[in-house]
């Protein structure tokens, strides 16, 4: 093998790991924005509404919550989402007393319905907001789930 | 990660479960050390070429992640890909044959 062949091939490999390292950046391959840091370090509704690009919140009684009344195990408390408004971008659950309010936030596409189920750890007894955009507003329900066994603990 | 995803009357059902300790970086370990947070910060579920759902997540969500959703659009046969990524930068993507 010559010395020239030899010197193309090298370059070509670590061109082709650069390229490589580049198309699996995690952020690339979800293709979405990066994470809203900001958001989920708010305390409050309020807060969160405003990290998330809103400014004011009304409540809805079109957005329900499907939650147990009590939770046993705060680790692990089971909440679906769900409204028959039309127009849902974003769905997001909040618990109030946890140490930072916002668990998750739904991006919904045209076509998706305005449904999400998941599962959130309370560290006690709180209200659990679901908050969404509709239409460019944003709305809010809320109940309260008692926790026995709080879920942030060690 | 377990993906399943089943059609009835054009709508797709999917359920999703992620092996993730999810740990907040509040919680001690029983010699006292603060255990750093690792949790899954955002998912995206592609039909095809066009995503049906993303979120973000914060530490609150538990330990081994459910997520449900349902989407219009899904035949009988076609792939389903999730994927998340956590905030050490790891990742995993799972895909599932809608049945």
């Amino acid at each position: 093998m010559n010395q020239q062949r030899r010197d193309a091939l090298r370059i070509t490999t670590v061109l082709g790991l650069a390229v490589a390292a580049g198309l699996m950046s995690p952020r690339e391959a979800l293709a979405t924005e990066t994470w809203n840091s900001a958001a989920f370090d708010t305390k409050n509704l309020n807060d969160t509404v405003k990290a998330l690009g809103g400014s004011t919140v009304a409540v809805s009684k079109d957005i329900i919550i499907n939650a147990p009344d009590i939770a046993e195990n705060g680790a692990v408390v089971p909440v679906s989402v769900s409204t028959a408004l039309p127009g849902v971008q974003q769905i997001a659950i909040l618990v109030e007393k946890n140490p930072n309010a916002l668990a998750a936030n739904f991006s919904i596409p045209a076509g998706t319905e305005a449904y999400v189920s998941t599962r959130v750890k309370m560290a006690q007894t709180s209200n659990v907001y679901a908050l969404a955009k509709v239409d460019g507003k944003w709305l809010v329900a809320s109940r309260e789930i008692k926790v026995t066994l709080g879920g942030c603990g060690g | 990660m377990r993906v399943r995803a089943l059609e009835q009357g054009g709508v797709t059902e999917i359920k999703v479960l992620m092996r993730h300790d999810m740990e907040t970086g509040l919680r001690k370990d029983v010699g006292g050390k603060t255990v750093p947070a690792h949790f899954i910060q955002q998912i995206s579920v592609r039909h095809k070429d066009r995503e049906v759902l993303s979120a973000q997540f914060g530490a609150s969500v538990a330990k081994d992640p459910f997520v449900g959703f349902k989407f219009k659009g899904g035949v009988k046969g076609d792939k389903v890909t999730v994927t998340w990524v956590d905030n050490l930068g790891e990742k995993r993507t799972d895909e599932a044959i809608i049945g």
